[in-house]
């Protein structure tokens, strides 16, 4: 069994992780596991900036939709700030074939796959149910319920095998996202027995942002949460979750995997949510400041930004024309989330069955004969 | 034709088969449906001749079973997940009424999951707790499930054929004391001439007044009203096969006529299907009633130790008390 204990990284938590730039903006070659594996990223000079952009995109978009939910636009948000490396590194690590399945606050994934980044907001605005196709863009909707989407992956995933779509590069890979609480739900440690039992070509990547909303990571966990994976049967491997390089090349080296007939892999992004879990809760009710400053050295932009300028990749021109376009995006989805029409009533009674039921049609003819009997009146 | 008496479990077994046969993307998924063909048999022979891709012996886990079927489902395949017993299906509830009803829904349209989750149901056969129980109420009341259960082996071989073809997610409840109950099935029977799936079917024709049972009780209802037959009584017996949607036009129809309604099944009462239809019953046919619509049920109470079940089972005496109420009213 591989043991994904790594062998370097600055700022590590005790048995280390994959780190490949480090929050001061150095970059480290390589990095080689406890068990032999060696993670490195072979970038451009554009495809650095690009990653840069990414980074900076999803975090306004965020901030905006964050914004707009404290002006009351939105019913609610769950903010990736902070996360913006595991996201894109891992989002970007997939190939175009492979599957995705979101938990709730992957906009960053999403906006990897290529997703209008308008399409979760009638979601938390409350005027549809997300609505994506999730077989287009090959990224499943978001699942609310904690962990339940891990099976659903896995059973995805199974089809791909019976599809015979894994043992060759070409073939397809699936990536579950999750949290650190989902890892204590039954359904993700048995999406975990289904993947490794039928060597499914699985990648869990948990996103470890130390809080399920106030429950600190203890109270999931006596171990590091990748070292699970070897009791399931596969390899486990953690990486610096604000270093968008390891989260690229921890994923991408897992994807295919993968898909060439090796199985599943847990990646354990070890990362932090600088917010809220969700625009409800009060995080200062639960950790301390000191902790967030710390996290804050570690911010997954700045270093890659650091980065950039030490190599002289990029300068301020560069990074004042990342920010403007990032800007004018965001305003750009304000301006269509406030234009977001309320859907009409009667769609609620749409999609419940593919061929609809006698029942239900009854109540939405009855639903529209009373709605009509108002027509003309003050109501 | 090729006509064969045979049973229940014969039958859903040979609707499996044809099932498999006719689309590839056909699986059966569950705790020892391959090589033992299920506890009770139902899935037997399929995995020899199908093969482990087809008919997959999973962990036992009915969240995993549920669960993965969804994500078979979004990639296409069509899966026949087997929860062993009525009582295991709660570990799969989540999965269930959370994510395989609500998926088209949540998706806009977008994500369908052909599903089936077969669940042999209700007691009679003398087992220990958690075998025993109706739990079909709790999904019934899912909107974007639909929930059937048959009770003779020709619905039983169509039923589960319909089930798997549809696109619907559904719900498909098994009477597992009936499973060894034989009658005739037309093994060659197209598809396309078998009774719609989500029609009730009358059971036997009556006037005097209605017995409206399904799956097990059944059964019971057909052998209530060949005695009040004896007494002079001439009993309809409706047989819902589908508890949602019910089918209520047939229901109205034959309570107008006979004015008299009796509700049977195995489940708790208490805001059970029983309770549904009886307000339902009042409400749209309020003026035809002769007497309250009246239930017949399992009492309010886990499903007791298997030596006393036959006092808890609606029996054929239970159903005549209930008719001879309805007409001293």
């Amino acid at each position: 069994m591989a043991n994904g204990e790594s062998t370097a990284g600055t700022d590590a938590p005790a048995g280390g992780f994959v780190q490949l730039l480090t929050p001061d903006g150095e970059r480290i070659d390589s990095v080689t596991t406890a068990d032999g594996t060696t993670y490195s990223v072979d970038f451009t000079d554009d495809e650095y900036r690009e990653l840069y952009r990414d980074l900076v995109t999803v975090r306004r978009l965020d901030a905006e939709a964050t914004a707009l939910q404290r002006q009351g636009e939105l019913g609610i948000w769950a903010s990736l700030l902070g996360q913006e490396a595991a996201q894109v590194g891992s989002g970007r690590a997939m190939r175009p074939q492979d599957m995705a399945f979101p938990t709730y606050r992957e906009h960053g994934v999403l906006y990897t796959r290529g997703i209008d980044p308008i399409m979760p907001f009638g979601l938390f605005r409350g005027v549809d149910q997300g609505g994506w196709d999730a077989n287009e863009h090959r990224f499943n909707g978001y699942t609310i319920v904690i962990g339940s989407q891990t099976l659903h992956a896995t059973g995805y995933a199974m089809g791909v095998t019976m599809d015979g779509k894994t043992g060759s590069p070409d073939g397809e890979a699936v990536i579950a996202y999750f949290g650190d609480g989902a890892t204590s739900q039954g359904e993700v440690n048995e999406a975990f027995v289904w993947a490794g039992v039928f060597h499914a070509p699985m990648v869990f990547f948990c996103q470890n942002n130390q809080y399920a909303i106030s429950e600190p990571l203890e109270r999931q966990t006596r171990i590091p949460l990748y070292r699970r994976a070897a009791g399931y049967g596969f390899p486990g491997v953690r990486i610096d979750g604000n270093d968008v390089l390891a989260s690229f090349a921890v994923t991408r080296a897992a994807l295919d995997n993968a898909r060439n007939g090796q199985g599943p892999t847990l990646i354990e992004a070890y990362t932090y949510r600088m917010g809220a879990h969700t625009s409800s809760d009060d995080p200062t009710r639960y950790r301390i400041a000191s902790e967030v400053e710390s996290w804050k050295a570690k911010d997954p932009i700045s270093r890659l930004r650091a980065f950039l300028a030490k190599q002289q990749l990029g300068d301020d021109s560069f990074f004042d024309e990342v920010d403007e376009s990032a800007k004018t995006l965001a305003l750009s989805l304000r301006e269509r989330v406030l234009s977001m029409p309320d859907p009409q009533p009667i769609s609620m009674f749409d999609n419940v069955y593919p061929h609809g039921s006698p029942e239900l049609d009854l109540q939405r003819s009855q639903f529209a004969d009373y709605h009509a009997s108002f027509e003309g009146s003050d109501h | 034709m090729m006509a064969e008496t045979i049973t229940i479990g014969k039958a859903l077994n040979h609707g499996l088969r044809r099932s498999l046969e006719h689309d590839s993307k056909v699986v059966i998924m569950g705790e020892d449906v391959g090589k033992l063909g299920g506890v009770f048999r139902i899935t037997d022979g399929l995995q020899k001749d199908f093969g482990e891709d087809r008919v997959i012996d999973t962990p036992l886990a009915e969240a995993g079973i549920v669960g993965t079927a969804v994500g078979l489902a979004i990639r296409g395949y069509r899966p026949v997940c087997e929860i062993q017993f009525d009582g295991f299906v709660f570990p799969a509830y989540n999965q269930i009424v959370a994510q395989v009803a609500k998926m088209f829904y949540r998706s806009m349209g977008k994500v369908r999951l052909p599903i089936v989750i077969r669940i042999p149901f209700g007691g009679g056969i003398g087992a220990v707790e958690h075998h025993s129980e109706s739990p079909e109420a709790y999904f019934s009341h899912t909107p974007g499930l639909k929930v059937v259960t048959c009770s003779n082996p020709a619905d039983a071989y169509s039923m589960i054929q319909q089930a798997i073809r549809s696109d619907d997610p559904i719900v498909f409840f098994e009477p597992k004391r009936r499973y060894w109950e034989k009658g005739e099935v037309d093994l060659d029977a197209d598809l396309a001439g078998a009774y719609p799936l989500h029609e009730a079917r009358v059971a036997r024709e009556g006037t005097d007044a209605t017995l409206i049972a399904y799956g097990p009780m059944v059964r019971t209802c057909l052998d209530a009203a060949t005695a009040a037959a004896e007494d002079g009584r001439n009993l309809e017996v409706i047989d819902l096969r589908t508890l949602s949607p019910v089918d209520y036009d047939k229901i109205y129809s034959s309570v107008r006529r006979t004015g008299r309604a009796v509700v049977v099944h195995e489940a708790p009462g208490n805001i059970g299907l029983g309770a549904e239809l009886a307000a339902r019953i009042t409400e749209h046919c309020f003026y035809s009633l002769e007497a309250p619509v009246l239930r017949v049920t399992g009492y309010d109470i886990p499903y007791p130790a298997a030596r006393v079940e036959e006092e808890y089972l609606p029996d054929l005496d239970r159903v005549l008390d209930a008719v001879d109420r309805s007409f001293g009213w």
